[in-house]
């Protein structure tokens, strides 16, 4: 039998809290399951330092993988008798589906940002360079490793199949919306996707859903809205994201200033410093080598990256003050001249953090052909964009709430001995009458 | 800090009034491509390259009285329209960062449809591969829009030309 069509003897499941079993019958998948690529994901952390916040987050990249191949393989389930589907995309969906992932780095949002990289670039590469996963792919048929990197590239030509990895209400979202739920412990990103999966409809270029489905999808969207301000927009999250920017900026700028001597070479971050990085580079990377040389810098010589990694590895978090950039502006200004003042570097030690910063988002309709949104399928057959007929999705798709935060290291202030200093900082921070925290 | 959203105000600035987000977005898309150097991510969307940072981004500034979003009624779908505000311009003021003069890149921009930017931009997504293999993705990717080979061979001499502004 051809490898594409290849069955294990007997189904193999992997126990899985969100979905109970992820069931695996192909040998392509077992595979790909298999391979170092994707055993790395092991080693990467879905939520990145959400577990700082919410202390169960630990799951990783490959807890979730798994979860998306999981679900998409019952959409086919449903699909396949439909005329609209056609079944020979079924091994590139879940393959693609497995492996949309693959390119993440280790605390992924922060790295990528720092070292201006990007994860789907990286997936990219894996997929079709010199990879385990590429002979896995190209054994299946040659030129199967592009047609996966198209689908998760979402430039491959069967919009449907793409619309199941990556649309307003894909495998990718449902998966995590829930399995982040369970593992912070939250009671928000539940809804019920056994419905969702029952109400969808394949169509010649989308998903739809039945519009007898509408409630569903309202929970579906109501979660994504919940978890977005409840756990991916949490403040003390995003204060150990910007000391985790602010960790890789230091170790950066130490190396190219060259004058400084790292107690340990920095082998693993030489060509990220360098800006260029190779494949076989980044494949080494991962979680546990970054806190290895986290727990390292805890004993350099060089104060500011020793201080952000004692702050990071022991949760010494900076604190932060709701901050409007067009009232309080000159503030900022002003504080920046303090902190250099008060010997504090404001490159490391102040950060204006905006809810653009983050990687997820929530519904919006997507007016103006700005991108697909999600439409129901109404019983004379036409289609409704969701909002149109959801009272309860057109409110909280309409104006939406933004928010920055001016983060700093308030133990530090606290510890100023210059009381004019301390005090214009405090004052500026916190308004008048909080001189509580000036000694 | 914020210097991401103060280039984005920089571009509204000169553009003086942006209409349509999907303009919008392929206006950016093209600057980034064109050496100009903006920030935010961008990935492959029905319409083409589209950034969900911008789009964020931009709402943030409109939330904080930087800009003016207007909304008009086409019946079919709403139309927006974007200007800087005066509280735009302060904050503006008192932000320092590089950016190499962008009037003559933005003004070639503006004079076009959102159907050829969204031509030039699905172009330049494909820019990695060889030009025949681009127009084919091109057709791939956008079958229902009919892109004309004149009109493919004038997206690629405005590549060409905004790159040299």
């Amino acid at each position: 039998m051809a490898y594409k069509y290849e069955q294990l003897s007997e189904e193999k499941v992997f126990k899985d809290p969100v979905h109970r079993y992820v069931h695996v019958r192909d040998r392509v998948i077992w595979d790909l399951i298999a391979t170092p690529e994707f055993q790395r994901l092991r080693r990467i952390k879905q939520l990145g330092t959400t577990n700082l916040t919410f202390h169960g987050a630990e799951h990783s990249r490959f807890n979730h993988s798994l979860g998306v191949y999981e679900i998409v393989r019952r959409i086919i389930e449903n699909f396949k008798e439909r005329p609209e589907w056609d079944n020979e995309e079924r091994l590139l969906c879940l393959c693609a589906a497995l492996l949309h992932d693959l390119g993440h780095g280790p605390f992924s949002h922060s790295f990528e940002k720092v070292f201006k990289l990007d994860h789907e670039f990286f997936t990219q590469q894996i997929i079709v360079g010199d990879t385990k996963v590429n002979r896995i792919l190209e054994k299946v048929e040659p030129g199967f490793a592009r047609k996966v990197a198209d689908v998760i590239a979402k430039t491959y030509e069967d919009k449907l199949v793409v619309s199941l990895i990556s649309s307003q209400i894909d495998a990718d979202r449902m998966d995590y919306l829930q399995r982040d739920a369970f593992y912070t412990g939250v009671s928000y990103g539940h809804f019920d996707m056994e419905r969702i999966l029952r109400v969808m409809r394949p169509m010649e270029d989308q998903v739809v859903i039945k519009s007898t489905g509408m409630h569903a999808v309202e929970d579906y969207i109501m979660s994504r809205y919940q978890m977005y301000w409840q756990v991916y927009f949490h403040p003390v999250t995003r204060s150990a994201e910007v000391i985790l920017s602010k960790i890789f900026l230091r170790a950066k700028h130490l190396y190219q200033e060259q004058r400084y001597k790292f107690k340990l070479e920095p082998t693993h971050f030489i060509s990220l410093f360098e800006g260029k990085v190779s494949l076989e580079d980044y494949l080494k990377l991962d979680e546990s080598i970054v806190q290895y040389y986290f727990q390292l810098w805890q004993e350099e010589d060089d104060e500011v990256l020793r201080d952000l990694c004692e702050r990071f590895m022991n949760r010494r978090l900076f604190k932060y003050v709701e901050f409007n950039p067009n009232s309080q502006y000159r503030d900022l200004v002003e504080l920046t001249e303090l902190f250099k003042e008060a010997g504090i570097d404001p490159k490391y030690y102040l950060e204006v953090d905006s809810s653009s910063d983050l990687p997820y988002d929530f519904y919006r309709p997507g007016e103006e052909e700005e991108r697909l949104p999600i439409h129901l399928l109404m019983p004379d057959g036409s289609l409704k964009e969701l909002s149109r007929e959801s009272d309860i999705v057109e409110a909280i798709s309409g104006k939406r709430r933004t928010d920055h935060k001016l983060y700093f290291p308030l133990d530090k202030l606290k510890a100023l001995t210059d009381n004019r200093i301390k005090r214009q900082i405090m004052e500026i921070l916190y308004g008048q009458g909080e001189s509580i925290y000036v000694d | 800090m914020l210097i991401n959203h103060g280039k984005l105000i920089h571009f509204f600035r000169i553009a003086k009034e942006v209409t349509g987000r999907k303009k919008l977005q392929k206006m950016i898309y093209i600057l980034k491509k064109s050496n100009v150097p903006f920030e935010e991510k961008y990935e492959f969307h029905f319409y083409g390259p589209y950034s969900e940072e911008l789009t964020l981004r931009v709402e943030e500034l409109c939330n904080l009285g930087f800009l003016e979003e207007k909304r008009e009624d086409k019946s079919r779908y709403f139309q927006y329209h974007y200007q800087i505000t005066e509280a735009g311009e302060k904050f503006l003021e008192q932000l320092s960062f590089d950016m190499p003069d962008i009037r003559k890149k933005v003004e070639m921009l503006q004079s076009k449809s959102s159907r050829f930017l969204e031509l030039v931009s699905t172009l330049l997504y494909f820019e990695d591969l060889p030009q025949a293999e681009q127009i084919e993705k091109l057709h791939q990717m956008k079958p229902k829009q009919n892109f004309t080979s004149e009109e493919i061979d004038e997206a690629y001499r405005f590549i060409q030309e905004i790159r040299t502004h």
